[in-house]
């Protein structure tokens, strides 16, 4: 495993600014998430990582060394892709086998056989091996191509939505796998995702990708408790973080424009005066909408609430944070 | 991909299946007469109304293979019985073997040029569809569409310059003019269906084999390539197909040690009166190597031939 530092990289296809100077550093056995929307370079970042794509300008470096000439083999990488990743006309096992006979590692057959074993136990595929990459449930298919990574002892792994196209269920039960999985082999994991959750739960650091732009990084839990923008803050939490013009309350410090609050920064039984519009039983939890002097906003509230349409409920934020015109962060 | 909504009633698939036996039938009426003539008499292949039940000889096919010439009636002076089978059949005419005729050559000569010609129209025109399908090629478009428009006439129309260019570069007659002429016939065919198949399978696949540490090259050998199997193989069939029946440069370019068996057949029906059942003996053997070429690639045609249609 090595520590992945990308230096002021820059990258442009056509007008559109892939990544503007972007500067990270992916420490050794950390698990980095990257959040953002289509379009923000989660993906280019990690092509420029993998080698698949080359940077305009600035420096893609491996434990500090320059690797932006070497081809994506040399690299010693290992990718999950975010759909198309098994070779179809293969078997699982061959899938798995694939990077091993590679000419970079040229591993032996015993040890590529252990090896493989090994992977598809952990990932619980061993009834599958023999199957053709075809012929798998979407979920096998993408915990082939997770294993395909895994067989591997590369300087990073690197994810692109490895989860995006599998269902709830399977989808929470591979989260806790990779991360346990990351935390045992202490692999350098670089993921790609638009959820949150998979974010929160799984990262050692967060970093938030605004139009080719790195305009955050750091823990989850310092990107979702400190926000430097409202476009960072709205990136984590369910519900979404509320944005309000700043004066709906008073209190607001000078230079803020808009208020930010999330459900929890929100006291319910005093302050302004606000009208349920809806109420959501999610079982657990529920949520309340409501309309406070014209704006939208949305809270959560006990489960049991009687609460209902048309009522009427005063609430006041508690450490909300404030936004200048520009959306970043004042307090 | 389109279906009807509903299923189709008895009477209709009764009907459809009728349609299709007839089809079947008026198609393959052609090649039952070639394949039977060639196993009648010269008498029963000219016979009106023709006969289906004959008397089945190989006297067509003795005729096919060998040079014969008429003995005079006293001649005749060895016991039959010790004489081959194939010199009894053509003494009962009257006639001797003196040797054998020219088609095996001719055939070999086909067989030769047929599959060269597809081997070089297929490994060049997979490698020129790769580049085009995955590689920033300067002017793609325009090139792809040159090289589709030198068959937007046919080749033959070329003829005569080609005949002359042959003559000066001492092509004429070769087995390598035969194969460089009918690959660069088939070549804008292979380019264009390979480059269809190859833009269909997604890039990601080798872009995994870089990252799992292959080269280029290995990429492609190993991911593209079996996926593209499908398309090259029917690919090859139409190039095949194409070499093998070609007649008009065949009869323009060749004349003895390249020429083909198209140009051939016909000159059988002038070495001895009109001997029909030679001619479709010679026939029928002309069929098989493109029926049993396409019969071990049919797997891969029948996918091929909806052009990638059916893939994702």
């Amino acid at each position: 495993m090595a520590e992945v530092t990308l230096h002021q990289v820059t990258k442009t296809f056509g007008d559109t600014v892939a990544l503007d100077h972007v500067s990270l550093t992916i420490a050794d056995h950390s698990f980095v998430v990257l959040l953002g929307p289509t379009g923000a370079g989660k993906t280019t970042t990690l092509r420029m990582i993998s080698g698949l794509d080359k940077p305009d300008s600035g420096d893609v470096r491996f434990d500090g060394t320059s690797v932006n000439r070497l081809m994506p083999a040399q690299r010693n990488v290992a990718m999950v892709f975010q759909q198309y990743s098994l070779y179809p006309h293969l078997s699982v096992r061959e899938n798995l086998e694939f990077p091993l006979k590679s000419p970079l590692l040229r591993m032996a057959a015993d040890e590529i056989a252990k090896t493989v074993a090994t992977v598809a136990e952990t990932l619980q595929i061993t009834h599958k091996l023999d199957n053709k990459a075809t012929e798998l449930s979407g979920g096998e298919m993408q915990r082939v191509s997770i294993g395909r990574a895994l067989v591997r002892k590369p300087n990073i792994y690197l994810m692109d939505e490895p989860l995006s196209s599998l269902d709830a269920k399977l989808r929470a039960d591979l989260r806790i796998e990779l991360k346990r999985i990351q935390a045992h082999l202490g692999a350098t994991l670089l993921y790609v995702t638009h959820d949150q959750i998979e974010a929160m739960t799984m990262a050692t650091h967060v970093g938030v990708l605004d139009a080719g732009r790195l305009v955050q990084f750091g823990p989850p839990r310092e990107i979702y408790e400190n926000p430097i923008s409202i476009y960072a803050a709205s990136r984590l939490g369910q519900p979404r973080i509320n944005i309000l013009p700043a004066d709906v309350f008073g209190g607001a410090p000078s230079g803020a424009s808009f208020i930010g609050m999330r459900p929890e920064q929100i006291v319910q039984g005093q302050g302004e005066e606000g009208q349920v519009t809806r109420v959501e039983r999610l079982g657990d939890q529920t949520r309340l909408y409501l309309l406070i002097k014209g704006h939208d906003l949305v809270t959560v509230t006990e489960a049991h609430t009687t609460l209902k349409n048309g009522d009427v409920v005063k609430i006041q934020p508690k450490h909300a944070f404030y936004f200048d015109q520009e959306g970043n962060r004042v307090n | 991909m389109s279906f009807s909504v509903t299923e189709p009633s008895k009477r209709q698939k009764w009907f459809a299946g009728i349609v299709v036996v007839c089809y079947t039938l008026i198609t393959l009426m052609p090649l039952v007469w070639i394949i039977t003539t060639g196993f009648k008499s010269s008498p029963d292949s000219i016979a009106y109304p023709p006969k289906v039940v004959f008397t089945p000889t190989v006297e067509g096919y003795v005729n096919l293979f060998t040079t014969q010439t008429r003995m005079s009636p006293g001649v005749i002076t060895e016991p039959r019985d010790h004489l081959p089978w194939y010199e009894q059949i053509v003494r009962k005419k009257g006639n001797t073997i003196v040797g054998p005729s020219r088609f095996s050559e001719r055939f070999f000569n086909s067989v030769i040029i047929g599959f060269g010609s597809t081997f070089f129209a297929i490994v060049l025109g997979t490698t020129a569809a790769y580049a085009f399908s995955r590689f920033r090629v300067p002017l793609k478009d325009d090139l792809l569409f040159f090289i589709l428009s030198t068959r937007m006439m046919p080749p033959i129309a070329v003829a005569i310059p080609i005949f002359l260019m042959f003559r000066n570069l001492g092509l004429n007659d070769t087995h390598a003019g035969m194969i460089l002429l009918y690959t660069t016939v088939n070549l804008s065919l292979a380019v264009w269906l390979i480059n269809g198949f190859i833009d269909e399978i997604p890039i990601e696949y080798e872009e995994a084999a870089l990252i799992d540490g292959y080269t280029r090259f290995q990429a492609f050998y190993k991911v593209v390539l079996p996926q593209a199997a499908t398309g090259i193989a029917s690919t090859a069939i139409f190039c095949l197909i194409f070499a093998w029946n070609e007649y008009a440069f065949a009869v323009l370019l060749t004349s003895g040690t390249a020429q083909t068996a198209p140009p051939f057949i016909p000159t059988i029906i002038g070495v001895a009166g009109q001997d029909w059942p030679a001619v479709a003996a010679g026939a029928t053997l002309f069929l098989l190597p493109v029926m049993v070429f396409t019969i071990i690639l049919r797997r891969h045609l029948l996918r091929g031939i909806t052009f990638g249609a059916v893939r994702k």
